[in-house]
């Protein structure tokens, strides 16, 4: 260490550091505190604001159309009450979704957490080509691939009006090339915990069921909450296999459709409830586990 | 890379991280001669160890038919054999009934698509007039199931091939065994070992055949399909398609009809993808920082609340925040409309008709979309950095701008090197802010066919496919996607500071 050269105690220094400036380092601090607070309250404004505007359009009862004033001219509740009545589509969508992300939040979770402990615990020979023909696949577009899945789904008549079980299966069929996150996870968990219980005689999947999986907690909702998040707002191959039918839409593709030029003098304000009423359970989910979504994020960028 | 470290090398340890980069950069190149040479010879070696490894093979593969007793002799025509003989009837059952299904689907459908697929398909479906002058519809060939299903078929045969194998070489194995008079391994042993010794391929079954099916047979179904002429003229059933060879990756060197060639559309809409990505990845890593930082710093109370405000933009479902951002610009949005009553301006600035306008708005609002991501990232690691760095630096009396310069910034970019690069090749391919914002437009048909000015390749893609119907050419663009992705990572992983080829941080 180079300070072990000063002949001065490190105190001595920064005192005569704080003399130099001519001002306490508590003055200096609270004054470097107000301006953070200023760019934070500035910060926090400029992020708030659209959804500001969108729930209070999403109470405009004066008309459904296109409206560029944030203030309602006249509030009420006509626009959630058209979103669930029974000449809306919304409904439909809603549940669509909310089944999609509930058949992806467990088929995912289960498909990365088995390839994730695999690359994390077993060598075998085609270990590291596994991984590097994974790593290639992911940088090909994923839309490359859309038309043919479109037209196998369609040969198995999973589009259009039944395009939520089409939506499903392609959503978990690949998942496991997104085994990252919680590989870097169990990379970190120490392997003398899977030889300890292997010699008390359990065997490799009792390892895993027993040993890991709940060692895994916070990654495992990590896994369970982006892969539940993801369908809320998954467009683009939504639009393309429930192609022009209604009854398949997502609230993604349902609610972009409401402002298409044609639609938007009519849908306008519905769409602006759609979106408060497709955030809320998404939000609610997420305040409630964010300690365990920033551990991942945290622990994704790091691993890579 | 094992390598001496040279006085240069011990130099450089004191640059700071942007002229650390640089070097790394310079020396990339450098040594790129010398590993093109090293390429070649590791190819020349692949294809010795290849050939040896193929002889080998076949060698095996013919002493073990001469040496072999009758049912290993059988083996190689009815699978499965050898393990009847030696009781190991689960095993002898899976290969029987898996030769079984592959020779009834060749028979009654894969023979046919095979034998299509060099000519993928003659009689396009017709209506004809019968001579009651009913138009009835006669169903011809149809391009696009031959070559789906002729992919499918090459995947099948290859999978039979590799059981084939397989078969044979348990064969020798289980002889080998008997003439040892060793155990042999019966169908409990193989269901205890799939549970225990060998559970990686109980694990690794679903998604690996998930990834096949749905993910590596398509790749290479569109990868051929650039080989072919199939556009919008050229859609089964009623008019086929066929193999045009390398003719949709000539279009990409033909400038002849200036900036509505496919060729200059494809560079413009490179570079611009390029630069996107650029200032995507580093605008948002430097802010988010600095919003971390603002956020983190000592005597801020709230530090919860602050957060909390700002990943709500991460929570909500982005196609409603994006979509209803891209409205509030909108030519009578509601930003312009406050900016007019407010007498700032006279007519609506063009956020999204004009296109440089459009550009910086979508990098601006790109910023918002990440920096609570960002943000989130860096806090986590911000708390990881030893504390004792600052102290010591602190007594040093460097400003807060040193240790940021001389702490935070080397050892962010030394952890989050590997998450740039993926940032970046993720930003190139960043679908929802450009078409949820944009739609790729403005449209101002200086492009080829709908090509707007905003696009990246990958919104180009999905136009061309959902607009156009243009497959083959989007099947270009998604090899070139691909390719110019590859590159990319192939050339800054090995610049940036990862774990592999860099001592600690320190």
């Amino acid at each position: 260490m180079e300070n072990n050269k000063n002949q001065e105690s490190p105190m001595e220094k920064l005192e005569r550091g704080n003399q130099k400036h001519g001002m306490g380092l508590k003055a200096r601090r609270r004054i470097g505190n107000t301006f953070s607070y200023i760019g934070l309250v500035l910060i926090s404004i400029i992020w708030i604001t659209p959804f500001v505007f969108l729930v209070l359009q999403s109470f405009e009862t004066a008309g459904t159309g296109w409206s560029a004033s944030i203030i309602p001219s006249k509030f009420g509740f006509d626009n959630y009450v058209y979103l669930f009545s029974a000449n809306a589509d919304f409904n439909r969508w809603y549940f669509n979704t909310f089944i999609i992300a509930l058949s992806l939040c467990i088929g995912q979770t289960a498909m990365q957490l088995a390839m994730a402990y695999v690359l994390s615990r077993f060598r075998f020979k085609m270990r590291k080509k596994l991984m590097n023909l994974m790593l290639i696949l992911g940088m090909f577009p994923g839309f490359l691939t859309m038309i043919i899945l479109y037209n196998v789904l369609k040969d198995l008549g999973l589009t259009q009006a039944n395009a939520v079980p089409g939506l499903i299966i392609v959503g978990i069929a690949s998942s496991g090339m997104g085994y990252y996150v919680i590989k870097g996870f169990f990379d970190t968990v120490s392997k003398s915990l899977d030889e300890a219980a292997m010699i008390d005689g359990a065997t490799r999947a009792q390892v895993f069921v027993k040993v890991i999986l709940p060692l895994a907690k916070p990654i495992v909702i990590y896994a369970l909450l982006t892969a539940f998040m993801g369908p809320w707002g998954d467009y683009v191959f939504a639009s393309y296999i429930a192609f022009g039918n209604p009854q398949g839409y997502n609230v993604a593709v349902g609610l972009f459709q409401w402002l298409t030029k044609e639609q938007i003098p009519y849908h306008y304000t519905h769409f602006c409830a759609g979106g408060v009423v497709v955030s809320i359970p998404v939000i609610t989910l997420f305040l409630m586990l964010q300690r365990y979504y920033v551990e991942g994020v945290t622990g994704g960028a790091v691993k890579g | 890379m094992a390598m001496v470290p040279t006085e240069a090398d011990i130099e450089a340890l004191r640059l700071n991280p942007f002229q650390k980069f640089g070097r790394k950069f310079v020396n990339f190149f450098r040594r790129l001669p010398g590993r093109f040479v090293h390429l070649f010879v590791s190819i020349g070696l692949f294809f010795k160890k290849a050939f040896f490894g193929i002889g080998r093979f076949f060698r095996d593969l013919v002493l073990t038919f001469v040496h072999g007793k009758w049912w290993t002799k059988l083996s190689y025509l009815v699978m499965g054999t050898g393990n009847f003989a030696h009781k190991q009837i689960m095993r002898g059952c899976i290969f029987l009934l898996f030769e079984a299904a592959f020779v009834f689907y060749m028979v009654f459908a894969g023979g046919y698509w095979l034998g299509m697929l060099f000519s993928l398909g003659t009689r396009p479906t017709e209506e004809v007039e019968s001579e009651e002058g009913w138009a009835t519809i006669v169903e011809g060939d149809n391009s696009f199931k031959i070559l789906l299903y002729g992919v499918l078929t090459v995947f099948f045969i290859v999978a039979l091939l590799y059981t084939w194998y397989l078969n044979i070489k348990q064969c020798r194995v289980n002889e080998k065994l008997d003439e040892e008079n060793k155990k042999l391994r019966y169908a409990k042993d193989d269901l205890r070992a799939l549970v225990d010794r060998e559970f990686y391929k109980t694990l690794l079954s679903l998604p690996t055949i998930g990834i096949v099916v749905f993910t590596i047979m398509p790749i290479v179904f569109m990868i051929l399909v650039a080989f072919t002429n199939y556009d919008v003229n050229h859609t089964p059933p009623y008019k086929l398609f066929n193999w045009v060879g390398f003719d949709n990756f000539g279009q990409l060197f033909n400038w002849t009809s200036g900036s509505t060639s496919f060729a200059a559309t494809f560079g413009e809409i490179l570079v611009w993808t390029l630069i996107w990505a650029f200032f995507a990845t580093f605008t948002n890593y430097f802010l988010g920082m600095l919003v971390a930082l603002l956020i983190n710093k000592k005597g801020i109370k709230f530090k919860k609340g602050w957060r909390t405000i700002l990943v709500l933009t991460v929570t909500i479902p982005q196609f409603i925040s994006l979509l209803y951002i891209s409205k509030m610009f909108g030519e009578n949005g509601i930003v312009n409309k406050a900016f007019m009553d407010w007498g700032w301006i006279d007519r609506p600035l063009p956020f999204w008709t004009d296109p440089m306008w459009a550009k910086i708005t979508v990098i601006v609002i790109n910023i918002w979309i990440g920096i609570p991501y960002l943000m989130l990232m860096v806090t986590g690691i911000l708390m990881n950095i030893p504390a004792d760095l600052y102290e010591s630096a602190k007594i040093d009396g460097a400003n807060p701008m040193q240790q940021y310069m001389k702490i935070t910034l080397p050892y962010m970019l030394f952890v989050t090197g590997p998450y740039l690069l993926t940032s970046f090749t993720g930003n190139m391919n960043n679908f929802n802010v450009i078409y949820l914002l944009t739609g790729g437009g403005p449209k101002t048909g200086r492009l080829y066919q709908s090509a707007g000015q905003s696009n990246l390749l990958i919104t180009w893609l999905y136009s061309m496919t959902v607009d156009d119907s243009n497959y083959a050419l989007a099947s270009v663009i998604g090899i070139m996607v691909f390719l110019v992705v590859a590159l990319i990572s192939v050339v800054v992983y090995n610049i940036i500071p990862s774990t592999r080829n860099e001592e600690d941080f320190s």
